[in-house]
């Protein structure tokens, strides 16, 4: 059974990051040879020496004439064990919203540092985000490792300037491995040229990384989605609450608890158009029925009477601005939470911080376009919540500019 | 379902409860929604996670195909049958009516692909639906690879690439004016190896074209167009008998087709799982005509 695993990858070209997912795509056989003709028809009418495999990716009219990428790229590649969908973003600070977007829905994120340069503002900068979205698994591929003769000396030294900044975040899982991805070493194979790195092969790491407890299995969250009532003379009482499951396992027979009335009742059984499951987890979409019939709409949430989400009009989180127009105190939002929508008041903004040094300014009143800081919101009605660090789905929410219904700002609650 | 134990889903699974999640979220917060249906094997596949994703209600909007008047008979015939077994409502956009009303002039090449376009929108305005499902997916073209599930598009039915929404986990903002839309993409993630895995998965049926079978056809271009009401050769192309199979379907003078003996899912996904050509590159015209072909078509709001 292939699994599917998502990642995200984030780096500028300079650091060869395109070359990398250029090796894995082709290496993999994920790259079509009309795909690889079109890339060097292009490459040679720009004057460029070398296949410039980032025009795989930069899809855009306006990528292709600037030569850089503005938005998140979607790749997709697959080996017999797993299938990978790659989100590949930019690097550059203005784009520390795609990155955002990238890492939301991310297994595993893959940072790219060059041997020669070391650690840069860059790659703290990318650690932070992958530690700030709660990105389970964190790959530090140190590149170029021809170009330092393989040094085993330089590797080492990236590894604990590296492994020293991140205990200052929360990365659950981080590893290192030495590539090269113009040569191919530890791409795809192990490499003879560094015969004292005793690790596995990217792709091979990307294939056993153990992602299936990643999810939560303990606490049950299921927020309504769409109640299934046909109504037809077959299934005239058929009445079924629709969703995609957030948290926990859920069974038929157990007691549940529905926010927001409160009320309890047990599970009669959870359907599927391939019929009756034993068992519900996350990620899967299901239609629960219960035992009584109870007053059920889109927007309430369904889990246990002895572990419930916090039902709350206060919010604290951290906020990435996504739009050039300001955040400011007061100001009001449209807001998504899972299956809900209301609206939002900025009480506050704690701090503003520094997405490179990490520094806290206390004293800012705004957040501008890609920028992140901890704000307080009251919201119009209760919220059925959890951190976000203990659950991505029941944890973080959207803000929507109510004018233009733009989205403004990803939050994740503390 | 998977053993209960391990709490692992299969990736066509993870895939499936991502559309159906797309679908119901859909129903939930649009009032007028439509599934664009070709009889195409992407729409198929959204058709059929569409079904399971309200079952046992019926499908709660009706769907759409955008006819160019070019069709393979094989897939109207599949559309209309699909249509009468599933009981849904069919609404049919004709670009011959189009023509005929005078909002888009034919062209000289006898291409209708391009004006699509204009027959869409005209009926996207005219049904007043605020969601539109497509069965595109990203893997299939660059422009699209860029593309959201939830896309926006203007009063004009445009796509503006630059000023796309952030879209986070599985947060989708549909929020729109009255006269705007959103296209919706719940096959964004799947890959054309995944589509064929999962029609022989769920045993679904498509139109005959798809499997190999013997036809006349003639090479123009590169490719083997079939000889009929609509493509005929000149002289100087031969008419040649082949086994071959569509990997796409579309307006039939610009719909490749290629030699093949795969005649059941399992040969096809082997055939797919070997090719080394897009199944865009293999077969359609229309994405040849320059790097940026189908973002300038998907900015007018083509599909």
């Amino acid at each position: 059974m292939a699994e599917l695993l998502r990642f995200a990858t984030a780096g500028s070209v300079d650091d060869g990051k395109s070359t990398l997912i250029g090796r894995l795509l082709y290496d993999t056989k994920s790259i079509f040879e009309d795909q690889l003709e079109a890339v060097e028809r292009t490459s040679r009418d720009r004057g460029d020496e070398h296949v410039n495999l980032a025009l795989l990716t930069d899809g855009l009219r306006a990528e292709r004439e600037q030569g850089i990428t503005i938005d998140v790229a979607y790749r997709y590649f697959a080996t017999p064990k797993r299938t990978f969908i790659i989100a590949d973003t930019p690097g550059h600070i203005q784009y520390t919203r795609n990155m955002v977007t990238g890492a939301s829905t991310a297994s595993l994120a893959l940072v790219l540092i060059d041997a020669r340069n070391g650690i840069v503002e860059q790659s703290r900068r990318h650690a932070f985000i992958t530690s700030l979205l709660r990105v389970p698994h964190l790959v530090v591929c140190v590149n170029k490792m021809d170009l330092v003769d393989y040094d085993e000396a330089v590797f080492n030294r990236i590894k604990d300037e590296f492994r020293n900044f991140a205990t200052k975040l929360d990365i659950g899982d981080l590893s290192f491995i030495p590539i090269s991805a113009l040569k191919g070493d530890n791409v795809v194979h192990r490499s003879e040229n560094m015969p004292w790195y005793d690790g596995t092969s990217l792709l091979h790491h990307l294939e056993d990384v153990h992602i299936a407890s990643d999810r939560n299995l303990i606490d049950v969250r299921f927020p309504v989605q769409y109640v299934i009532r046909p109504q037809s003379t077959e299934h005239h009482d058929y009445r079924g609450y629709a969703g995609t499951v957030a948290g926990g396992v859920m069974k038929p027979g157990d007691e549940v608890l529905v926010l927001e009335s409160g009320l309890t009742t047990t599970i009669e059984s959870i359907d599927t158009a391939d019929g009756p499951v034993e068992e519900a987890y996350s990620p899967m979409s299901v239609t629960v029925r219960l035992k009584d019939d109870i007053d059920i709409s889109r927007g309430d949430m369904i889990c246990r009477p002895q572990n419930r989400p916090q039902a709350t009009q206060d919010v604290d989180a951290m906020v990435c601005w996504l739009t050039s127009d300001p955040l400011h105190v007061r100001g009001m939002y449209g807001l998504k939470h899972t299956t809900r929508n209301v609206r939002a008041q900025v009480k506050d903004i704690e701090y503003r911080i520094d997405v490179n040094s990490l520094h806290r300014d206390e004293t800012a009143e705004t957040l501008s376009l890609n920028e992140i800081g901890r704000i307080k919101l009251r919201t119009t009605k209760p919220l059925f919540v959890d951190e976000y660090r203990r659950n991505r789905t029941t944890g973080s929410f959207l803000l929507i500019d109510e004018a233009t219904g733009a989205t403004v700002g990803a939050g994740m609650i503390l | 379902m998977t053993a209960p134990t391990t709490y692992e889903l299969s990736s066509l699974q993870a895939l499936e409860a991502e559309s159906i999640h797309i679908f119901r979220e859909v129903a939930a917060e649009f009032e007028r929604p439509v599934l664009l249906f070709s009889g195409g094997k992407d729409s198929v596949v959204m058709l059929h996670v569409a079904r399971k994703a309200f079952w046992p209600a019926p499908i709660p909007f009706p769907v759409m195909h955008v006819d160019t008047g070019h069709n393979f008979p094989e897939v109207l015939a599949f559309r209309d049958s699909t249509v009468q077994e599933m009981g849904l409502r069919l609404v049919v956009a004709s670009v011959e009516e189009s023509i005929a009303k005078g909002r888009v002039r034919e062209r000289p090449d006898g291409v209708r692909n391009p004006l699509q376009t204009v027959t869409l929108l005209d009926a996207i305005q005219q049904g007043q639906f605020d969601a539109v499902f497509g069965g595109a997916r990203r893997d299939e073209e660059k422009a699209r690879a860029k593309e959201r599930v939830f896309s926006f598009r203007d009063e004009f039915g445009q796509w503006d690439p630059k000023a796309q929404r952030p879209e986070l986990w599985s947060l989708y903002n549909g929020r729109h004016h009255k006269g705007e839309h959103i296209r919706i993409f719940p096959l964004s993630n799947w890959t054309e190896l995944d589509i064929w895995s999962y029609l022989k998965q769920e045993d679904a049926p498509l139109p005959s074209i798809y499997f190999a079978h013997e036809r006349e056809v003639f090479q123009r271009d590169g490719m083997w167009l079939p000889v009929s009401e609509f493509t005929s050769p000149k002289e100087s192309e031969e008419v040649v008998t082949l086994t071959v199979r569509y990997r796409t379907v579309g307006d039939i003078p610009i719909t490749g087709a290629v030699e093949s003996s795969a005649a059941s899912y399992d040969e096809i996904i082997a055939e797919v799982a070997a090719t080394r050509v897009t199944e865009r590159g293999a077969t359609r015209a229309d994405d040849r005509l320059s790097e940026a072909a189908m973002e300038d078509r998907k900015k007018e709001g083509y599909f």
